[in-house]
């Protein structure tokens, strides 16, 4: 294994990494007051493919179109697409009190139904399947550090080699993490999460808070979605719902973490580690294993490293309910509605 | 006297359309004094502060607060109003320490160095003793209804309501609180106690209101009365309160409980090397601080609990012959005739299903015993119709979600489904707790029908005075491990409670 490939791999992992670590903190926030929220690939989709039609939009009826205009178009259509999302997933779970699981896997089906729709419409304008490509604004996103991404060292290379959103995703985390467990809104949102009735008593606006904490955990799962189809897939469109497994691992990414946003700035690059495991590890390594295991080819081998971040949440889920300390547990009223005068 | 604190006018609660909680219920509380609010299980009083406290708010009638009408909407209409409720069930934040729990809600200029400084203000000021670094998850009940109290006075409350303070509270520890609520009194506090505990009413309070059925049966104070007319008023007739304890002649020793230890995932042994014998045709009381291994002792025998090396639990039936029971599941222990009926703080977590009717409820013992892959439901209905005749169940039809009843009617269907299986040890834990006293009274009865039947029966509870009347010997345990057996005719309570909170010295 070259130095280049072990590059190339921690780049690709980082890249993957980003995209669910948007999606974790986004849950994160949403879970610490309550909301088991189900919705993260589809709330993605939804965010991503708001972001693709404002560019292509604009890219293909502006005839010399402008990066930051853009790159903010593509923003603002991002986020309110995915706040709308929260909202709707807010109404139905705080205010109508459906199920909160029926109502996010749901809201997948929603997302990725809402995506492909506009994906394939977009596909008949532009003339069949792959051509869309949103250059312009691709590239914005694109855009890397001046400077020290300059560099060709491996080191540089890894950490600067990305798009402004990479390092906003980590802010965000440290941003999260702060905030929960340092100011006083975050000790209110914890508290509604672990235990409504406590949080009203205490007067605090236990829908408000419900509602406030699922549109902003969807609007920063929206630019998870964003930054997939601006940096990820770099400006194009495939409408395979390639991205709802990036949504399932952002899920439960948040287990990992234990509910801990600083913790997801490790654990995305980790899980991306994996995700891409089955292109770097080495063939010699690969054909020794399938030997051992008797598999005739070693692309049986590769199948079987792509289970591996899966396999490490489960893993990790065990080993998670078998911890004791109570502060790395599930917010204790997780995935329930509250009503104040049940009895 | 002075302009009442708080007045209720003609308030009325009702549930849907069956339940009334409430119906046309006046009430005054003064500040400087202590109120007892007294009633049975159901009779309201907890519905009625919860107006006050904004949880709940009123159908119909009015609230004035020093003689103004006012609307309390939300607990944080009552907080802004200077009412503060202790609930029964602590509405505290687990993971959160002491001082989160007392910010949570407040604005931002109760920075966290001035609450330090103003709770240990309070703390002085009325003699609570509470550490606001402490996370809740590792405070006693004690600790937490401190906390709780301190939250709410933190939070500018004139007028505090609590409910049930008392119920999970050892004697030492109730003697401290009621300092603390006289101390708060002089303070010119308004203070409401609901309780159902008469001993208590008359030592802590100036003034008794009696609720029955919903409505106010009347006030009075405490100089003009006593607990016989307080009684009366509960439960609007005159009742023996004599719990009858025949001895049965015959006695077979059913357990032979040898050396049973538990250990908890936190590696604590919450059962410590329990040794004793059990015979049909006496009630065993088991005494002890809420959490003393009373729960884990049960279910070690009834094997929902793994037992450690050595236990041994004996068990000699005349039906189905002597067995070690260590080792066995549940479903085998069932089989060989042992039945407990094990009540723990939620009626409905481990006895019965909530959501199911009466009958699904006395299915879910027996379904295996049915042939083919179809439920037969004739049977479980006669014996539902049964326990609902015999022991007066109210329900409004066999298969209405039994979690819609009162805490006393799911007493009674899962005290009586155990029964109907004709056990030979019956296990009863916290059997009374919550119950009003003619239900409580009705459970008496049955345990000790059970008794003269020949049933070897245990009674785990909290009311030393039922304890001491109903028992044949009384097991105390003290953080988990025996701390005396004495004879239930003899013992007094201050033994009891002395060994409940003294743990003997290792000879």
């Amino acid at each position: 294994m070259t130095v280049a490939q072990i590059v190339s791999w921690l780049v690709s992992a980082i890249s993957f990494g980003t995209v669910i670590m948007y999606g974790c903190i986004g849950e994160t926030i949403d879970q610490k007051a309550g909301g088991l929220n189900l919705g993260v690939p589809g709330v993605m989709q939804i965010g991503g493919i708001a972001a693709l039609v404002s560019a292509f939009l604009y890219e293909y009826n502006v005839s010399s179109p402008n990066p930051f205009v853009a790159l903010l178009l593509c923003l603002v259509s991002t986020l309110i697409a995915s706040a709308l999302a929260g909202l709707l997933y807010s109404f139905l779970t705080v205010t109508l009190k459906v199920n909160q699981n029926v109502t996010g896997l749901t809201l997948t089906i929603f997302g990725t139904g809402i995506a492909n729709f506009f994906g394939g419409n977009m596909m008949k304008l532009s003339g069949g399947v792959g051509t869309i490509f949103v250059a312009t604004t691709s590239n914005a996103f694109r855009a890397k550090l001046p400077i020290l991404s300059n560099s060709h060292a491996p080191i540089s290379m890894i950490l600067f080699s990305h798009g402004w959103m990479v390092y906003l995703a980590l802010i965000l985390a440290f941003v999260a993490q702060y905030f929960l467990n340092h100011t006083r809104t975050g000790l209110n949102l914890r508290s509604v999460g672990e235990n409504p009735a406590t949080a009203d008593a205490a007067g605090i606006n236990v829908t408000r808070y419900k509602y406030l904490a699922s549109i902003v955990g969807c609007m920063i799962c929206g630019l998870g979605g964003l930054f997939y189809v601006m940096d990820y897939i770099k400006g194009t469109w495939a409408n395979d719902s390639a991205i709802e497994a990036l949504g399932w691992l952002a899920v439960s990414l948040v287990i990992f973490t234990s509910w801990k946003p600083k913790n997801a700035t490790w654990g995305a690059y980790l899980f991306g580690l994996f995700y891409w495991a089955y292109v770097y590890i080495p063939a010699d390594i690969s054909r020794y294993l399938a030997n051992k295991m008797n598999l005739q080819k070693i692309t049986y081998m590769q199948n079987l490293y792509k289970m591996l971040p899966y396999i490490l949440t489960i893993i990790v889920l065990c080993f998670v309910s078998h911890r004791k300390r109570r502060e790395n547990q599930a917010p204790a009223s997780l995935g329930q509605s509250y009503f104040r005068e049940e009895r | 006297m002075a302009e009442a604190a708080v007045s209720m006018r003609h308030i009325s609660k009702s549930f849907g359309k069956k339940v009334i909680a409430n119906k046309n219920v006046d009430l005054d509380i003064y500040h400087g004094e202590i109120l007892s609010l007294l009633g049975e299980n159901g009779s309201g009083k907890t519905t009625l502060m919860n107006m006050l406290s904004g949880v709940y708010y009123p159908d119909d009638g009015e609230i004035l607060i020093d003689g103004k009408h006012v609307t309390i909407a939300s607990p944080k209409d009552a907080h802004d109003l200077g009412i503060g409720m202790i609930h029964q069930h602590f509405k505290l934040i687990d993971v959160f320490t002491a001082l989160e729990n007392i910010l949570i809600g407040l604005p931002k200029e109760n920075t966290e160095k001035n609450a330090r400084a103003q709770v240990k203000e309070i703390c002085d000021k009325y003699g609570f003793e509470l550490d606001p670094d402490k996370k809740v998850y590792d405070m006693n009940v004690s600790e937490k209804e401190t906390l709780e109290i301190v939250k709410t006075l933190y939070r500018g409350a004139e007028v505090l309501i609590l409910d049930e303070p008392t119920a999970v509270l050892t004697p030492q520890e109730i003697r401290k609180l009621f300092t603390i609520l006289r101390n708060m009194r002089e303070d010119g506090k308004a203070i409401v106690i609901i309780t159902h505990k008469l001993n208590e009413v008359m030592e802590i309070s100036d003034r008794i209101s009696v609720l029955r059925k919903g409505e106010n049966a009347g006030t009075v104070l405490k100089t003009e009365t006593n607990e016989q007319q307080l009684t009366e008023m509960m439960v609007g007739e005159k009742i023996t309160l004599n719990i009858t304890r025949d001895f049965v002649e015959d006695k077979t020793k059913r357990l032979e409980v040898k050396h049973l230890s538990v250990t908890d995932i936190e590696n604590k042994k919450v059962v410590d090397d329990i040794t004793f014998d059990l015979y049909s045709g006496e009630i065993l009381g088991i005494a002890g601080i809420s959490g003393s291994g009373q729960k884990e002792l049960l279910e070690a025998i009834m094997g929902l609990q793994k037992c450690d090396e050595g236990s041994s639990v004996i068990y000699n039936s005349t039906a189905h012959g002597v067995h070690e029971l260590v080792g066995l599941s549940t479903k085998e222990i069932i089989a060989h005739g042992l039945h407990l009926a094990f009540v723990p703080e939620d009626r409905l977590g481990m006895g019965l299903v909530g959501n199911m009717g009466m009958t699904d409820n006395v299915m879910l013992k027996r379904y295996r015993k049915g042939q083919g892959p179809f439920l037969h439901r004739k049977q479980p209905e006669q014996t539902a119709q049964k326990i609902k005749d015999e022991l007066e169940v109210l329900t409004p039809d066999l298969d209405y979600p039994v979690r819609r009843l009162s805490g006393g009617n799911v007493q009674k269907i899962l005290v009586g489904r155990e029964i109907n299986n004709k056990p030979t040890v019956l296990m009863t834990a916290y059997a009374v707790r919550g119950l009003d006293i003619n239900t409580s009274y009705a459970i008496y009865n049955l345990l000790n029908e059970q008794k003269k039947k020949g049933v070897a029966v245990i009674y785990v509870g909290e009311d030393l005075d039922v304890l001491l009347a109903l028992s044949d010997r009384i097991m105390v345990l003290c953080s988990g491990k025996m701390n005396g057996m004495l004879d239930g005719r003899t013992a007094t309570k201050e033994e009891v409670g002395y060994l409940m909170t003294h743990l003997k010295e290792e000879a």
